[in-house]
């Protein structure tokens, strides 16, 4: 599925990187640690994440995940913006909790990484 | 106004390089009722006009249009045409052409070969956007190559053994530029061409490594060695060093504190995942001294051969 579909079935706000949606999501990946993500995400993920330093961008750019999806509300930081669109990396905000996001991907056909 | 690769190519190229060498004349004596059939049979707008092989004139289709709607009687070229024809050298530079077409807002001009006079072709605008866009493309396609030649850099480079060194420095608690040294290690093995499963895990490796220099240490140096069949990181710092490094290597255990843990690092798991992308990972440590860090990968090829054994 298209990143751009999922961005409109859970109406996720576009903070960066607008112009790359039309990539390919071929997984999903909810995790809070750097290493977790490194050593888990392949390319072409999704990253559901609280985090919202600079750093999310490497990992996500230095894995080529596909974007990455700040929930409870929270605002990426001016520099996370900066490198993102530098990346050319999407990043989206949602109010809705780490669950509720993972679910709702789950239920569209995302699948994890199994 | 910057320069653009347009401007460079005008004035680089030649008139006789975008011309129109198959030159259709007419002779000056020709009735103006035969034009029709050679604008339309010829699908042009405008020719030259000769008289003796000499270039005498120019008409054009609106020269042409000019006569039919005055409904004269049928008379010849020569009295129609248009006499002060203003001509380009064949080895002029296409700067000069284009000036001359802003400057006379012509259609065309005529091309004369500068030693012998002789009428050698014509140019209009559309010839020169043609031949601007025809070298763009050869450009390009040498750019290709180009590129296809860095990635077999390793082929033409002729040596007994090859190695290329790339050093990055890392400056220690500096969170802000946490991936760069990595990132850039990354663009670098992509442009050299080497496979981007190798890339991959050259890039996570390095930024492991990278991420551990800034959360422990002052600060340190990473030196990637490429060389055929793989490629190696010598990482390196003077301090603190790791009291335990086996208990280190165990996933999970970590002695980072908590605001960093809060940033979603320190998790304990850098140098597992260093060990699961190399192929030899070698760890010395002394505390108070430094760690020196080894990490091998080998590229495709050699991965392959080593499965196979």
């Amino acid at each position: 599925m298209k990143l751009a579909e999922i961005v409109e079935k859970l109406d996720l706000a576009v903070r960066t990187a607008g112009g790359r949606l039309g990539r390919e999501v071929t997984a999903g990946y909810a995790s809070d640690l750097m290493s977790d993500v490194i050593a888990h995400a392949k390319p072409g993920t999704l990253w559901v994440t609280l985090q919202i330093h600079q750093n999310i961008v490497a990992v996500a750019s230095m894995n080529e995940l596909a974007g990455i999806v700040l929930v409870n509300g929270r605002e990426p930081e001016a520099e996370t913006i900066e490198k993102a669109e530098a990346e050319g990396l999407p990043i989206m905000v949602t109010p809705l909790p780490t669950f509720e996001v993972v679910g709702r991907l789950y239920s569209l056909g995302i699948p994890g990484i199994a | 106004m910057p320069f653009t690769k347009v401007q460079e190519l005008v004035y680089e190229m030649k008139v006789n390089e975008v011309m129109t060498r198959s030159v259709i004349t007419v002779d000056a004596r020709t009735p103006m009722s035969q034009l029709r059939e050679v604008f339309r049979d010829k699908k042009i707008s405008g020719t030259p006009v000769v008289q003796d092989g000499k270039l005498v004139g120019i008409i054009s289709l609106e020269d042409f249009i000019k006569w039919l709607y005055g409904r004269e009687q049928n008379s010849v070229i020569e009295t129609k045409m248009t006499k002060e024809v203003e001509t380009l050298y064949d080895d002029e530079p296409l700067v000069h052409a284009v000036s001359k077409f802003d400057r006379l807002g012509f259609g065309r001009f005529a091309v004369i070969e500068r030693q012998t006079g002789r009428l050698v072709g014509v140019i209009t605008k559309g010839d020169i956007i043609a031949g601007v866009l025809k070298k763009l493309e050869i450009d390009y396609h040498e750019e290709e190559i180009h590129r296809y030649r860095a990635s077999h850099i390793f082929e033409d480079i002729v040596a007994d053994r090859t190695t290329l060194v790339f050093e990055y420095d890392v400056i220690g608690q500096d969170f802000d530029r946490g991936g760069e040294s990595s990132s850039r290690l990354k663009r670098t093995l992509k442009r050299l061409g080497l496979d981007p499963v190798t890339v991959r895990r050259v890039a996570i490796a390095t930024y492991e490594a990278e991420m551990n220099l800034i959360v422990f240490t002052e600060g340190g140096k990473i030196v990637a060695r490429v060389e055929p069949g793989r490629v190696t990181m010598e990482v390196d710092d003077s301090g603190p060093g790791i009291a335990d490094v086996e208990k280190a290597l165990q996933p999970g255990y970590s002695t980072a504190p908590q605001w960093v843990r809060d940033l979603g690092f320190g998790a304990g798991m850098g140098l597992n995942n260093i060990q699961k992308c190399a192929d030899h990972m070698d760890i010395v440590s002394a505390p108070g001294k430094g760690t020196h860090l080894k990490i091998s990968i080998l590229t495709g090829d050699e991965r392959e051969a080593g499965r196979d054994s």
